[in-house]
């Protein structure tokens, strides 16, 4: 028992850790937009082939 | 019945021969501006789009002059939007109409990214606002906006940044402390979990203490920095002379907090961390989710500026210079090209023209001026030049005092008091009374007590239940609202939907689509096809920018027209395959005036040197929704009315058609407000529906009010909620969950007070441990907030359902 003597600061440490990462993440517009950054992804895959199908048109 | 328009996605009229090859297959398209719009798309290798998508995008509007832009390279007004950024770049903040989904914004990037100059581009779909950071010696702002609009976007230069910033802000702020009572919850509750089971075998004291510690350790910053806006609003409300649900939220918390720090420190009594951190965390969770949807709405509108131009063309005898708009002052000439907006009062110097100013009157039809005619602000220059001697500008415009109107029916509105309010006001009272009630008593019988059965008494029946009944149903139905269609800016709208008793529609835009349509061609002459009318008259039609010319798009590029001419307020002439048509007012299209047969919509003749073609029919359509959407709304008891600023007959005709008995048409702003004021004094509680700007003073002043989404940014900015898709059956579904909600919400609060009127003698007794408030106060909070999440599945009836589908989403058809 007396391991959470030291076990219950590490989480609350780690507790602390998650709030400051939060924090970060919400200060840099992590939380902005909602909606088109799950699925920007998806779009990026596609979007190679399009791009150099376009480069090719040009040469 | 032939495909929809691929971009749109509206339906395509039967001979239009628009379409573009996208994905190895052609696509057709409803008229000339989706597919400019669709092959731009697909000249820049984007048309990964049309895959991404889950929504039809907008229908873009009509082209418009070519330098329509170019005011915007002016350094004034640069100024309002362009800011400067590292390395002698510059960053534009742009508002963007038009962006419906997450492929838009992806769209949006790549295509201004294959401009040179371009630095960075970042958009953000759900404010519609983009970040564009640009090299100023490469490119200039008005290639920006050239470019947004040939992908289909109506692009404005974001002026309301400090707006934006401040809500941006305080958005993050709530994130940030819902963050930190969330995770801190998690934490005290495991921590509690301990304490319960401690509690039941009794010798683990030096391990209680020691979760007692971490536990305040951990809950302080929820109670000093999550649960801050609680206090300073209930501080507000107290200093206002006036008990809001934030009064007592914050007392329990506020009490439960130190009485739970005494008994840790001095280790004895109970502690209460975990009720607590889960309280704030609950509430929190629905004031964030009620906060989103209405700074969504608010993004979504710019205000009273962006309805005038930035620039106008001031013309001193010798030279045109443009100039910013508030740099305008009386006296001044200035041209106004077809198509232009007014950007001020004036009067007609020379030139003829029809001006359209629907937006300020509700009159559908052009209005004709000529020399010495006023013009107003705001409305839109329609089929030849004109010069202006400007009469009044800026906040003397008539513009401006429609706006001064809003704001005085503003302060008219019917007050609002939330049902939650006025029982937090009894409630407050009661267990005050019951708390220090109880703290008498116990002194007399056992002092020891006194002081832990009075704050028992507090925590018990701390208003969790009570407090959450109406935000989780509000947030639950708002979320609800929103996936069907309807967009809630005004926290007040769900209280009073329920019992509204009349609906008011506008004509144009609203009940109906706010663009003409050929109703009817009477042919009167053999081996002639409506076919062959339609696309003549659409090739005559072709270079003007008179709203009515809008009905023939789908048709136009089948002819060509040469020798194009306008006579204003008569009609148009031009030679196809060598013959010369005339195409207009009846008398001015063959030589004998011949009166037009009897019948509703405007009539226009076809001819040529040889006498009459055919007659088009031309009016306003019903939206398909609207029959439908009155026989719901009545079905539900509420009576609906039409009120019109037009004066024609046009008016009638549409009420009959969706099924309206009462209108009244010819309606100025003032008429409608007042009408509205008569209505309320009767006893009736007003819903009213709109787009146009002259109908904001009505809509700031009825009871609730719903823009359409292609309304006035003003008017959307005024309302309670925003119609998100134009179709008018969301009312009657988003009357029935408003009354649903309040339904629940009801229900809610007898739960919490019927929950209190039991627990509250057991704690005045002295009965209830710690465990079992705890117990308690989280059951009855659960049971709450289930209650209200029901809201989130109601359905509209499954017929809408099957109706509504296959439209929205025929990308995934084919």
């Amino acid at each position: 028992m007396d391991s959470l003597y030291f076990l219950i600061p590490i989480a609350v440490l780690f507790v602390a850790l998650a709030v400051k990462v939060f924090f970060w993440a919400v200060n840099n517009g992590q939380y902005d937009d909602l909606e088109t950054e799950g699925r920007r992804i998806l779009f990026d895959d596609d979007l190679q082939a399009s791009s150099s199908e376009t480069e090719e048109k040009e040469r | 019945m032939t495909s929809p328009c691929y971009h749109c996605g509206l339906p395509v009229p039967a001979g239009s021969n628009h379409s573009v090859v996208i994905e190895g297959a052609p696509r057709s398209m409803c008229c000339p501006g989706c597919e400019a719009v669709a092959s731009a798309i697909v000249s820049g290798g984007l048309d990964g789009f049309y895959r991404y998508r889950e929504k039809q995008s907008d229908r873009p509007e009509q082209k418009q002059p070519q330098d329509r832009w170019s005011a915007y390279d002016l350094p004034e007004v640069q100024q309002q939007f362009v800011h400067d950024w590292e390395g002698g770049r510059q960053m534009a903040a742009l508002l963007i109409g038009g962006i419906t989904c997450a492929a838009c914004v992806w769209l949006i990037e790549k295509h201004l990214g294959q401009l040179a100059g371009i630095e960075k581009v970042s958009v953000n779909a759900s404010t519609q606002r983009a970040q564009i950071v640009f090299d100023p010696e490469q490119l200039q702002p008005s290639a920006l906006f050239e470019a947004l609009e040939r992908i289909g976007y109506r692009p404005a230069p974001a002026t309301a940044a400090n707006r934006e910033r401040v809500i941006q802000s305080e958005h993050r702020a709530a994130l940030r402390r819902l963050g930190v009572a969330g995770l801190g919850t998690m934490q005290v509750m495991m921590f509690a979990i301990a304490l319960y089971f401690g509690a039941g075998s009794g010798d683990v004291g030096e391990f209680e203490r020691y979760f007692r510690w971490v536990s305040l350790l951990v809950a302080t910053p929820v109670v000093f920095y999550a649960a801050r806006p609680f206090f300073s609003a209930a501080l507000r409300s107290l200093r206002a002379r006036h008990l809001s649900m934030d009064v007592p939220v914050s007392l329990a918390i506020g009490l439960a907090y130190s009485a739970s720090f005494y008994a840790t420190v001095f280790g004895t009594g109970e502690v209460y961390f975990e009720s607590i951190s889960m309280f704030t965390f609950f509430l929190l969770l629905g004031r964030t989710v009620e906060m989103r949807a209405r700074h969504r709405a608010g993004l979504a509108s710019g205000g009273l500026a962006q309805l005038l131009p930035m620039t106008a063309a001031r013309y001193d005898g010798a030279e045109i210079e443009h100039i910013p708009v508030a740099a305008l002052a009386v006296g001044d000439r200035i041209l106004l090209r077809p198509g232009d907006t007014i950007p001020a009062d004036g009067e007609v110097l020379e030139g003829e023209s029809g001006v359209d100013e629907s937006l300020l009157s509700g009159e559908s039809a052009l209005q004709q001026k000529s020399v010495g005619s006023h013009v107003y602000a705001g409305s839109v220059n329609g089929d030849s030049s004109l010069t202006v001697r400007v009469t009044a500008a800026g906040k003397s415009t008539r513009l401006s005092a429609i706006e001064r109107l809003v704001e005085r029916a503003q302060l008219e509105k019917p007050a609002q008091v939330a049902l939650a309010d006025r029982v937090a006001g009894i409630f407050v009272g009661v267990v005050l009374v019951a708390a220090l009630g109880a703290f008498a008593v116990w002194w007399q019988l056992d002092p020891n007590r006194a002081f832990w059965v009075a704050l028992s008494v507090l925590v018990v029946t701390c208003p969790c239940a009570l407090s959450l009944a109406t935000p989780a149903a509000l947030a639950s139905a708002t979320l609800r609202l929103q996936e069907l269609g309807l967009l809630v800016a005004g926290g007040s709208l769900l209280e009073t939907l329920p019992s509204i008793s009349r609906v008011v529609f506008d004509k144009t835009g609203t009940l109906t689509r706010g663009e003409p349509r050929i109703l009817r061609i009477d042919l009167l002459r053999d081996g002639w096809a409506e076919q062959r009318v339609k696309d003549v008259a659409a090739a005559l039609e072709s270079q003007t920018h008179h709203p009515l010319a809008r009905a023939f798009r789908a048709w136009r590029g089948n002819l060509t027209a040469s020798q194009l001419k306008v006579h204003t307020g008569c009609g148009l002439e031009g030679l196809i395959e060598g013959n010369r048509y005339r195409l207009g007012r009846a008398d001015f299209a063959v030589s004998q005036s011949d009166s037009p047969p009897e019948g509703e919509g405007q009539w226009l003749l076809l001819a040529d040197d040889q006498g009459a073609i055919a007659w088009i029919v031309l009016g306003d359509q019903l939206r398909v929704s609207a029959a439908q959407a009155v026989r719901e709304l009545e079905q539900m008891g509420l009576s609906a009315e039409l009120l019109s600023g037009d004066e024609s007959g046009e008016v009638q005709r549409l009420a009959h058609e969706a099924g309206i008995d009462g209108f009244r048409a010819g309606a100025s702003p003032e008429d409608k407000l007042s009408h509205i004021k008569q209505l309320q004094d009767a006893g009736e509680k007003v819903l009213m529906v709109g787009d146009g700007l002259n109908d904001v003073p009505v809509l700031s002043g009825a009871d609730a009010s719903v823009a359409m989404m292609s309304a006035a940014d003003l008017a959307q900015s005024r309302a309670d909620a925003i119609l998100l898709n134009g179709d008018l059956r969301v009312l009657a579904q988003s009357v029935a969950l408003a009354r649903k909600c309040r339904r629940v919400v009801r229900q809610n609060l007898a739960w919490a007070l019927g929950y209190n009127a039991i627990a509250l003698p057991l704690a005045v007794c002295g009965l209830v441990p710690p465990w079992a408030a705890a117990i308690g106060m989280s059951v009855s909070s659960l049971v709450v907030v289930i209650n209200a999440l029901r809201l989130s599945r109601a359905a509209p009836s499954a017929e809408d359902a099957t109706q509504v589908v296959p439209n929205l989403r025929p990308g995934l058809a084919d």
